[in-house]
């Protein structure tokens, strides 16, 4: 029962190469798990030591204008070199807090009446923040695109007058690139977003507008396929009972497009993420679109490997939202959640 | 009361690219309470259809469905109807797919307490109080047209419409669910319109059969009554010549008076080519005699 429990919950969480380890460690027909190991676990690790080999032999042999392109070594390095910056960044900060924090002590002691107060350190934000940053401004973006496009996709689905009417809309907003909807934005956002204090910096607002515009159309148009091909007799059951409209859209056309929907928003998360980079090259929101963009015009002997390890960063960060979606779409997906 | 259920004189035609199609012409039909009508015709002569208007989810071009005096033009759960592929929601356990028809159909007239009870009663009634909390997708064929037959009694309805309701099960699971279904019938006395290709499940459920004609423009042909009397053992059944007499009536209006000239007319005689009329009444009288 545990077992199969565990099994479970590794295939839900996209973890399938995991099984057969799993299984071998209870000695669960060991030969074969031994073979399926080397299946799932070796093949792709030979992949991986070919693409670095091509990589590193590769690389040495294109000389830019910024030295000779890093091979994998070079990136490592890179890095752990933004690792430290981290970390002495985080230091710089604790030290700053340290010291007011003496300052302020020492003055209320002198006078218990005395005003004190903390300023934030403002150092620049290291690699780490910058991804935190990106996170942020995608998942922001994505919120907000699901939030307009699950309710539009489900009204499209359930009114083919209203689908006929937007479909030609949305297939010409689809296929826009962020970079030509960002200076609009940029644009409209100056014009209406004014404010002395704003809760959000500009940079961005901007950026998660622009995966908002981006992303929202897969689950748009997903999440109508899916409400337009509900079972018929599902609907009719709905109507023998006298189910309200609303009550209708919640518990029969919501849950029965839901698989549908997931797809879409996994979709959705994809383009976002990708759209993400390329909206804070423009926009220079702090994440790591903008780190790349800085290191490029900053162009020193170390830039290339920094951009190469932002590179694998992107990639990495992409594959794990993408599992995460999954994960969460085989939770909802009521079909075939079992197999 | 004898005119419980009232089909008058409906017609329906569909609009299609090549204008109108009229699928139904006067069907007339009138239903007492508690009987057990089995509809039986040829594939696409109109069967659904008529259980359609009957439902609501049709509207007739002409004539009118009337229950108890009243006509009735929408959907609603006095007429329930249990689909042919059952039509449970995946995203429910067997217990919420009846519960919440339960709670829509009794809404403000029973507390939480007796709407468990009653959901929990319907689903003992067809046998499946062993898999309450199981999914559509975790229980056989057979066992989710239980559910779906739960379902629809527990709107208790004043007609239960079944459209095919064992047609996509094997012959085993058909014979057990026909009896559990005469069971029910039999303490719960609905009445009950049902819809099938299975003569032999006609002529042992039904009270009487109406037997349609071909569409386009399909009306009732005959209409057949069963005076067999209740309870119905269809082992017992099988070796009574009244029982096959009603058999051999039934095929011979399907096969003879309403024969059609694109289905090969004995499906499983050995030699079937499409044969002439009076190789045929020979290969009906081999059928109706086994
Ligand atoms: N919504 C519709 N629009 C147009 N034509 C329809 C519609 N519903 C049914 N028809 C037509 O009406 C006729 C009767 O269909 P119906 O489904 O009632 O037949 P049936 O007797 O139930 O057949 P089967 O035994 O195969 O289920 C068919 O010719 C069908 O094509
Ligand atoms: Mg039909």
């Amino acid at each position: 029962m545990f077992k199969q429990n565990a099994l479970h919950y590794l295939n839900l969480a996209g973890f399938k190469w995991m099984i057969p380890v799993v299984k071998l460690a209870m000695w669960d027909n060991p030969r074969e798990q031994g073979a399926e190991i080397a299946r799932q676990i070796g093949l792709p690790i030979v992949a991986i030591l070919l693409f670095l080999a091509m990589w590193s032999t590769g690389a040495a042999k294109v000389v830019t204008s910024l030295g000779t392109l890093p091979g994998p070594g070079a990136v490592v390095e890179a890095g752990q070199s933004l690792w430290q910056e981290h970390k002495a960044e985080r230091q710089k900060a604790e030290a700053f807090y340290e010291r007011q924090h003496k300052r302020n002590e020492a003055k209320l002691a002198k006078n218990p009446d005395a005003e004190v107060k903390i300023r934030p350190y403002t150092g620049k934000p290291t690699y780490l923040d910058q991804i935190v940053t990106s996170l942020k401004t995608v998942f922001t973006g994505f919120l907000v695109a699901s939030v307009i496009a699950i309710p539009i996709g489900v009204a499209c689905g359930l009114s083919p007058l209203l689908n006929t009417a937007i479909s030609p809309i949305i297939q010409v907003l689809k296929p826009v690139s962020p970079l030509a909807w960002l200076p609009l934005v940029t644009m409209v956002v100056s014009a209406l977003y004014v404010s002395d204090d704003p809760m959000m910096p500009k940079s961005f607002v901007n950026s998660a507008i622009t995966v908002t515009l981006c992303c929202m159309w897969p689950t748009l148009i997903n999440t109508a396929m899916g409400v337009a091909n509900i079972d018929k007799d599902l609907i009719n059951v709905g109507r023998v009972i006298q189910l309200g409209w609303m009550t209708q859209v919640r518990k029969i056309a919501i849950p029965a497009s839901l698989p549908m929907i997931f797809t879409g928003l996994r979709i959705s998360l994809g383009i976002g993420w990708m759209v993400l980079i390329a909206a804070e090259m423009l926009a220079q929101n702090p994440g790591l679109g903008k780190f790349v963009w800085d290191e490029f015009q900053n162009g020193s002997s170390e830039s290339l490997a920094r951009i190469m390890f932002a590179v694998i960063t992107i990639g990495l960060i992409g594959f794990i939202l993408d599992s995460m979606m999954q994960s969460l779409h085989k939770l909802v997906a009521h079909d075939d959640a079992v197999s | 009361m004898s005119h419980y259920l009232d089909i008058s004189h409906i017609s329906i035609e569909f609009p299609t690219k090549n204008g109108p199609f009229k699928a139904l012409d006067k069907v007339d039909l009138k239903i007492a309470r508690g009987e057990f009508i089995s509809l039986i015709g040829h594939s696409g002569c109109g069967k659904s259809t008529v259980l359609n208007i009957v439902a609501g989810l049709y509207q007739a071009t002409e004539g009118a469905v009337v229950l108890e005096s009243k006509e009735v033009n929408e959907p609603g759960p006095d007429r329930a109807v249990v689909f042919q592929n059952h039509s449970l929601f995946p995203w429910l356990t067997v217990y919420e797919n009846v519960e919440l028809a339960v709670k829509q159909v009794f809404k403000g007239k029973k507390n939480k307490a007796e709407i468990r009870d009653w959901v929990a009663h319907n689903l003992e009634l067809v046998h499946m109080s062993h898999a309450l909390h199981k999914y559509p997708a975790e229980i056989s064929g057979g066992m989710k047209q239980r559910v779906g037959i739960a379902r629809a009694l527990a709107m208790e309805p004043k007609v239960l419409l079944m459209d095919e309701p064992f047609g996509a099960l094997d012959a085993l699971t058909r014979a057990h669910l026909q009896d559990a279904l005469m069971e029910i019938q039999a303490e719960l006395n609905n009445t009950v319109i049902l819809i099938t290709h299975d003569v032999d499940e006609a002529v042992l459920l039904s009270d009487r059969i109406v037997m349609m004609t071909n569409g386009p423009a399909a009306s009732v042909g005959d209409i057949l009554s069963i005076d067999l009397p209740r309870p119905r053992d269809r082992l017992a059944l099988a070796d009574s010549p009244d029982y096959n007499h009603y058999r051999a009536e039934v095929l011979t209006f399907l096969h003879q008076k309403q024969a059609k000239p694109d289905v090969p007319i004995v499906a499983k005689s050995a030699t079937a080519t499409p044969a002439d009329a009076a190789d045929t009444d020979q290969k009906l009288d081999k059928v109706v005699g086994a």
